[in-house]
């Protein structure tokens, strides 16, 4: 069943002779139309985005601009308020430190949730250890924060509420909406790490009251190494700068913009724009159809995380009695994981299931399979297939084993 | 029409062939390296490959390379992120740093002390000998290896040996040197060393911390634990990659890099037989492919504009600045005048230059030298 001449070729994201690839909360293919778009900015026009001298250097300049158009396009926001990064886990690290650090002496507290990225958590525990006080909110058993319970932390000295979107291992979305008005009543700043949203939902900053918002490329089909923080203008958000120097990107953040990740991040902002409804129509009807092969064949699957509030690529499920190490060794075709990409090194059970009430058994049980743009039919049948498959066999070789035993 | 004869190399350089096939050909494959999966494994062997040719091109031990996002995020790590010194501490240390340092070193950490330099831009190393000896708390010292500027070459064995006396670390930003000349930071005694890719033939967007001996850091960007803890944040695989491949090129072509000293010093003989024309840091050790200097009554944005019309891309300093009219740093800390600096630019020749452009170049510097002449004379 794992030999890999057994595998049909496909033509979605798997390339000839490689595994098909149901990783997409971990990263995406860069879409051909962004690469194409990106390979002049390394060659002819190659210019220091910041040369204002010479030709060169405005059109990379230009370029550069016109791709902060584009990015701020998808959320609602105005060029002038879209700072370039190395991608999320930057511009998390920039929110979060730089709201905090700069409003530490009239207010001294952040609060967060359990299920954030590992880059936020990071984040908040770094300050706290430079004195400020933390408040990490629980998550049900769907993954979703309680507004009341949010409502009761947010205090007078709360600066900051940074909440995520979406979920990057079980994809569920949380009530921006309510976070935010609750927020704009206390006097907070909102962030919220769109990293698993931008691309996915609609997400408008004015609509949401969105103060500020995480964003990178590589999770919707742009390059790696490129992300955005975007910072409300109006009321205006100031925060303290992580990296000075050159004062490029409004003091902000300094560094040579690298105009070939601005262009791609801009031009896969649009194109997430255009196909935003379609695509999300059309991975709602693949994963209905994974469930619906799966279900029926595999016994005591647990779906984790809120099925209503959740993007559509996205699944995260539980096999009982499995270990998920195991099933992804036996599941050589495919690529996906068992969490973050981040900590999936690491052998301990995801924090994120634990949050939602998961046992270490059952998160260890549990694989995240992520799919997208270039998912077929054809590969998501294949891959409901094989793992029924090989849940069955690692099942059966358990019970044999238990049978040998007794 | 023509492409303009491009004479801006130190503000960024067009990437080799051989980077823009490996960075298109890693922008084609999926996975995060960190995923354990077949394409993240893919993707990490690529950045493990570029690991050891940036480790190479500064005799460093591979795991000792930290990615980032480019020169400036690797100078912040560096003044923010270094330990105290070898004993450790809470304090952060001092932070020592030469005048003419590039503006992300002058600004990355609060509270930096500035280091003099000589009319021709070199460090006063005696002033450094004093400034360690006149406080005993830990510090760490920074100093460029090549100006950007001027291209003039800091002598950093001396300054790693007084530091060392001291007690304190060493931190070279060695962006425009490295590729460029060779490196050996640890014969050189130098603790970290900042890398960007774009300088030389190589992607924007990344850029390395490499550290020597024992040094350690704590990190600015917190998160996955990418980076052995060091630098968090899913990496840049095409620009890592991108990067191995121009490092390698770079250390591979290090003689042809040098030749490109007969055509600066070309120029500078051609440019400098006119009467007050002066190139700054001349007498002393350069890189190969920079010049600085003036055009005697001629502010530099004038003969930006005048040599563009001529066909020529130059600069007046560095990028990050560029985009204002502020006289240069580094030559106010060489003691030039504001009125002379305000008539300097920076010529910087680099890996796909050539002889006809070099020509190119000098017969529009002549051409708006000239013009210039004869109006001053139609004034007269």
């Amino acid at each position: 069943m794992n030999d890999m001449s057994d595998k049909p070729e496909f033509n979605g994201s798997s390339h000839k002779g490689r595994p098909v690839y149901l990783d997409y909360q971990a990263t995406t293919p860069v879409d051909p139309l962004v690469v194409e778009a990106m390979l002049p900015f390394f060659t002819e026009k190659f210019g220091n985005p910041h040369s204002r001298s010479h030709l060169y250097g405005w059109e990379a300049g230009d370029a550069v601009e016109r791709a902060r158009e584009q990015v701020a396009a998808l959320i609602g926001a105005g060029e002038n308020e879209i700072i370039f990064t190395s991608g999320a886990t930057e511009s998390n690290n920039l929110a979060i430190k730089g709201v905090a650090r700069l409003h530490k002496d009239h207010r001294n507290h952040i609060v967060t949730c359990a299920t954030e990225h590992k880059c936020v958590l990071e984040a908040c525990a770094t300050l706290e250890y430079e004195g400020f006080a933390v408040t990490v909110l629980p998550v049900s058993d769907g993954g979703l924060i309680d507004l009341d319970q949010l409502s009761d932390a947010v205090t007078d000295n709360t600066s900051l509420v940074s909440i995520m979107a979406v979920n990057n291992e079980i994809g569920v979305i949380q009530p921006l909406a309510e976070i935010g008005a609750l927020c704009r009543e206390r006097g907070a700043f909102f962030h919220t790490d769109a990293a698993q949203a931008a691309g996915k939902i609609g997400l408008d900053v004015d609509v949401l009251s969105i103060d500020l918002m995480s964003l990178t490329a590589h999770k919707f089909y742009g390059p790696k190494g490129i992300g955005a923080l975007y910072v409300r203008r109006r009321p205006r958000v100031r925060l303290e700068a992580m990296i000075d120097g050159g004062g490029q990107e409004r003091g902000l953040r300094s560094g040579t913009l690298p105009a070939p990740l601005c262009v791609g991040f801009g031009l896969t902002a649009e194109i997430a724009a255009e196909v935003m409804d379609e695509e999300g129509a059309r991975l709602t009807a693949l994963r209905d159809r994974f469930l619906e092969t799966i279900l029926p064949r595999v016994d005591g699957i647990q779906i984790n995380g809120d099925m209503e509030h959740r993007i559509p690529g996205n699944l995260n499920l539980s096999f009982a009695g499995i270990q998920a190490e195991d099933l992804m060794a036996g599941l050589k075709d495919l690529a996906v994981s068992s969490g973050s990409a981040c900590t999936s090194e690491s052998v301990e059970p995801s924090y994120m299931l634990k949050a939602i009430g998961l046992s270490d058994e059952l998160a260890a049980a549990s694989i995240r399979i992520g799919f997208g743009r270039f998912t077929t039919e054809q590969e998501i049948n294949f891959a409901a297939d094989t793992i029924a498959a090989e849940v069955e066999r690692l099942r059966q070789v358990k019970s044999i084993r238990q049978t040998s035993a007794a | 029409m023509e492409n303009p004869v491009y004479m801006d190399h130190n503000a960024t350089t067009a990437v080799r062939p051989a980077v823009k096939d490996a960075v298109a050909r890693a922008l084609e494959l999926t996975g995060n390296a960190s995923s354990v999966h077949a394409s993240g494994r893919v993707a990490r062997s690529l950045i493990e490959d570029a690991r050891e040719r940036v480790a190479a091109l500064l005799g460093a031990r591979p795991r000792d390379v930290v990615f980032t996002s480019g020169g400036t995020e690797a100078n912040a790590l560096a003044l923010l992120g270094a330990a105290p010194g070898p004993d450790g501490g809470p304090e952060r240390p001092r932070v020592l740093v030469s005048a003419v340092e590039h503006v992300s070193v002058l600004k990355a950490a609060p509270d930096t002390e500035t280091l003099a330099v000589d009319a021709d831009g070199v460090v006063d190393l005696p002033a450094l000998d004093a400034m360690l000896a006149a406080d005993g708390r830990p510090a760490l010292v920074s100093v460029m290896l090549a100006n950007n500027e001027t291209g003039v070459i800091q002598p950093l064995a001396e300054v790693s040996e007084i530091a060392h006396k001291h007690g304190a670390r060493v931190h070279c930003d060695a962006v425009q040197a490295a590729g460029k000349i060779a490196v050996d930071p640890a014969a050189l005694g130098i603790d970290m060393v900042s890398l960007s890719a774009h300088k030389i033939g190589g992607p924007t967007g990344v850029g390395a911390l490499v550290l020597f001996g024992d040094t350690d850091l704590s990190a600015l960007v917190h998160g996955g634990g990418q980076e052995r803890g060091r630098r968090a944040g899913t990496e840049n695989v095409p620009g890592i990659a991108g990067f191995g491949v121009a490092a390698e090129a770079a250390l591979g072509g290090l003689s042809d890099f040098a030749s490109l000293g007969a055509w600066r010093d070309g120029i500078e003989a051609v440019l400098g037989g006119h009467a007050g024309v002066r190139v700054f840091g001349a007498s002393v050790s350069r890189l190969a492919n920079t010049s600085c200097l003036t055009m005697p009554g001629v502010q530099a944005e004038h003969q930006i504009i005048a040599l563009d019309l001529e066909g020529v891309a130059v600069s007046a300093g560095s990028a990050c600045s560029s985009g204002k009219v502020e006289p240069s740093h580094v030559l106010a800390a060489m003691g030039v005048p504001a009125e002379e600096a305000a008539t300097a630019i920076r010529v910087s020749l680099g890996w796909n230059t050539t002889e006809d452009e070099v020509q190119r170049f000098v017969e529009a510097w002549n051409e708006v030298y000239a013009k210039s002449k004869a109006k001053d004379v139609a004034a007269a």
